[in-house]
C-alpha cells in the first residue's frame, strides 16, 4: 500500500488558485469552507512563495489523538479521515492541526461549529464507496476510481504533487537536482517528521 | 519642435554607449551576482521561519483571516498538554480529593453538634442567596459532567456504550454546557454581589486557619470563632470566585471562537479552561462533603436556610451575637421554628 502525500513545490507555486477553485467544485465544498487554500509569504517582498495547504495527512495525526469522541481514522493508504456522524464540532481538531485545515460550517448558536469538513485526499468517508451519501457528506471519492486528488492533477505549473510519499519525493529531488535549487517540502517535516535531502 | 530633432540622434548613441559599458562591466558579476542565476537566495526558508516565529504567516485571498497561518506547530503542543498532562491533573486532583475525604471520614467521622439542639431557629441564608446558590450550584454540576466527558469520556465512557451513543451523548453534552454556562456565569456575578463583603478578611481567620478549623481536632473541641464565614468557607468563597471568573473569561473565548483570539489564544483559553475546570471540581467535592455528609446541621443553612441557634453559636460564634444585638431590640428571642 501507497504512503499517501502532498508536497507543494513552492519555486513553481504561481498562485493561480486553480486547486482550491478544482477542489471546491470537485466536492461541492460550501460557501466558507475551503479544503485547501493558497497562503503568500512574504507578498511583493522579495523572495516571496505561494504554498497551497490543506490537510497534509499527518503521521500519528494531532486531530486525531484530541478528538474527544475519536471519529478520526487512518486508511490503508494512510489518509487521515473521519466521520461526520460521530463528529461533535468541538474545534479541538483546529486547535491541534498545525496546518489549519479543519473547517465547520457556522450554523448553530454561540458560535457552534456543525461538522468539521476537511481534505479528504479524495477519499472521501466511511459511508461506501462511491454512494450519493459519501458525496453529500465528504465529496467525490477519486481514489476508489483509481484517480489522484484533483487539485494536484489540475496543478497547472505541476507545484502541487499528490501521491504516494516516495514517488513524490522522488520527482521533486530530480526537479531540484535539474535546476539547481529547491525551497524544500513545506510542511513535511511537521506532518511526517521527515524531509527530502537533496 | 528644431529642439526634438537635434536631440533624437542622441538616443541611439546613448543606448549603445550604455550598453557597451555593460557587456564591459558584466562579466565581473555574472558568476552569480545576477538575479536569475539562483532564484531562491533570498527565498523565505520554512525551517527559519518556524525558528523565528514558531509559527508560519502569510496573506490568502479568501475572507477567513485563520487561513492564512500556514504553520503553526504550537498544536503539538496543544496535543500533548490535552491528551498528556491534562487526563494526569484531573484524574489526581478528582480522586486525590475523593481518597483525603474518606481518609477524613474514616478518621475523623462526622463532624456534630456537641450541645443538642436547642430548637431555636435562625435564618442563615435568605431566599435570594439561596436561588443564587442552588441556580450556580446545579449549573456547574451539569457544567461538571459535561466538562469532565471532553477529557474522559472517550476513555471511560466511551468503551462501554460504544462510538454511536457515545458520540450522540457528547452531543447534547457540548449543546447542554454551551447553555448552562449562561447560568454558572449570572450565579457567580450574582454570588460575588451578594457575599463579597462577609467573606473580606477579618481579626479571627488568623486564629481559625491555625487550629485548621477545628477539623483535625477529634475531641470535637476546638471551635474557633468566626463572624457569618470562617476563613475556610472564605477560601471556597474566593476559590470560586476566581476559578468562576477565570472560567467565564476563557469559556467566553470558546463560546465566540476566533472573535477575540487567534488559534494561539484559543489553545490558551481551551487550556486554562481545562485546568481551572478539573481544579473547580475538585474543591467543589470538597465543599460537598462538608456540606452535607461532613457536618451535622451544615445542609439545613443552605437548604432550609435557617440554623439552630446552638449550631450557629459553635460555628459562627462572633455571627450569632451581632445578629442578636440586631434583632434583640424589636425581637428578644430568636424565631421559633416554623
Amino acid at each position: 500500500m501507497a504512503r499517501m502525500k502532498f508536497l507543494c513545490d513552492a519555486d513553481r507555486c504561481i498562485e493561480c488558485n486553480a486547486c482550491v477553485t478544482a477542489c471546491k467544485n470537485e466536492h461541492d465544498v460550501p460557501w466558507g469552507i475551503n479544503r485547501r487554500r493558497v497562503v503568500t509569504i512574504n507578498d511583493g517582498k522579495p523572495g516571496e512563495r505561494s504554498v497551497s495547504m490543506a490537510c497534509m495527512h499527518c503521521t500519528d495525526a494531532p486531530c486525531a489523538a484530541v478528538c474527544p469522541v475519536d471519529c478520526f481514522y487512518t486508511t490503508a493508504d494512510a489518509v487521515v479521515l473521519h466521520s461526520k456522524d460521530l463528529c461533535i464540532g468541538c474545534g479541538y481538531c483546529f486547535y491541534a492541526c498545525p496546518f489549519g485545515a479543519p473547517q465547520y460550517p457556522r450554523v448553530s448558536n454561540f458560535g457552534s461549529r456543525g461538522k468539521m469538513d476537511k481534505c479528504t485526499f479524495c477519499a472521501a468517508g466511511p459511508e461506501a464507496d462511491s454512494t450519493e451519501i459519501e458525496y453529500a457528506k465528504y465529496g467525490a471519492n477519486r481514489l476508489a476510481e483509481g484517480k489522484l486528488p484533483l487539485c494536484a492533477e489540475m496543478c497547472s505549473t505541476k507545484s502541487l504533487l499528490a501521491g504516494d510519499g516516495e514517488i513524490i519525493a522522488a520527482i521533486y529531488k530530480e526537479r531540484v537536482t535539474q535546476r539547481g535549487y529547491g525551497s524544500g517540502a513545506w510542511g513535511w517535516q511537521t506532518a511526517y517528521r521527515e524531509t527530502i535531502t537533496v | 519642435m528644431q529642439v526634438l530633432k537635434r536631440v533624437r540622434p542622441i538616443g541611439p548613441v546613448l543606448a549603445a554607449v550604455v550598453l557597451a559599458f555593460g557587456l564591459l562591466v558584466a562579466p565581473a558579476g555574472a558568476q552569480e551576482g545576477l538575479s536569475g542565476s539562483n532564484p531562491t537566495a533570498q527565498a523565505v526558508n520554512e525551517q527559519q521561519l518556524l525558528e523565528e516565529l514558531n509559527r508560519i504567516q502569510g496573506r490568502v485571498s479568501i475572507p477567513d483571516a485563520k487561513a492564512a497561518t500556514l504553520e503553526q506547530p504550537r498544536g503539538r503542543d496543544f496535543r500533548s498538554f490535552h491528551e498528556g498532562a491534562l487526563p494526569w491533573i484531573g484524574g489526581i486532583a478528582i480522586i486525590g480529593i475523593l481518597l483525603l475525604l474518606g481518609l477524613f471520614y474514616f478518621v475523623r467521622g462526622r463532624i456534630r453538634m456537641r450541645s443538642p439542639e436547642s430548637g431555636v431557629k435562625v435564618v442563615r441564608f435568605n431566599t435570594i442567596e439561596r436561588l443564587t446558590h442552588w441556580v450556580t450550584a446545579t449549573a456547574f454540576i451539569v457544567l461538571a459532567i459535561t466538562g469532565l466527558n471532553f477529557v474522559f469520556g472517550k476513555r471511560l465512557l466511551m468503551p462501554l456504550i460504544g462510538p454511536d451513543a457515545f458520540s450522540a451523548w457528547s452531543q447534547w453534552a457540548k449543546y447542554t454546557h454551551d447553555f448552562f454556562s449562561w447560568a454558572f456565569m449570572l450565579g457567580i456575578l450574582v454570588m460575588l454581589v451578594l457575599w463579597v463583603w462577609d467573606n473580606l478578611p477579618d481579626r479571627y481567620d488568623g486564629q481559625w486557619l491555625r487550629v485548621g478549623g477545628g477539623f483535625f481536632d477529634k475531641s470535637n473541641r476546638t471551635h474557633p470563632p468566626a463572624a457569618r464565614f470562617n476563613a475556610g468557607q472564605k477560601l471556597i468563597f474566593w476559590s470560586v470566585i476566581i476559578g468562576g471568573i477565570a472560567l467565564t473569561v476563557s469559556g467566553l473565548f470558546m463560546l465566540f471562537p476566533f472573535a477575540y483570539a487567534d488559534v494561539n489564544g484559543m489553545q490558551l483559553a481551551q487550556t486554562i479552561h481545562a485546568i481551572v475546570g478539573v481544579l473547580m471540581v475538585a474543591v467543589i467535592i470538597a465543599h460537598i462533603y462538608i456540606g452535607t455528609l461532613g457536618m451535622e446541621g451544615a445542609y439545613e443553612a443552605m437548604g432550609s436556610g435557617t440554623v439552630d441557634l446552638n449550631w450557629a453559636k459553635e460555628h459562627h460564634s462572633v455571627w450569632v451575637e451581632k445578629q442578636g444585638a440586631k434583632t434583640e431590640p424589636s425581637q428578644p428571642a430568636p424565631t421559633p421554628a416554623e
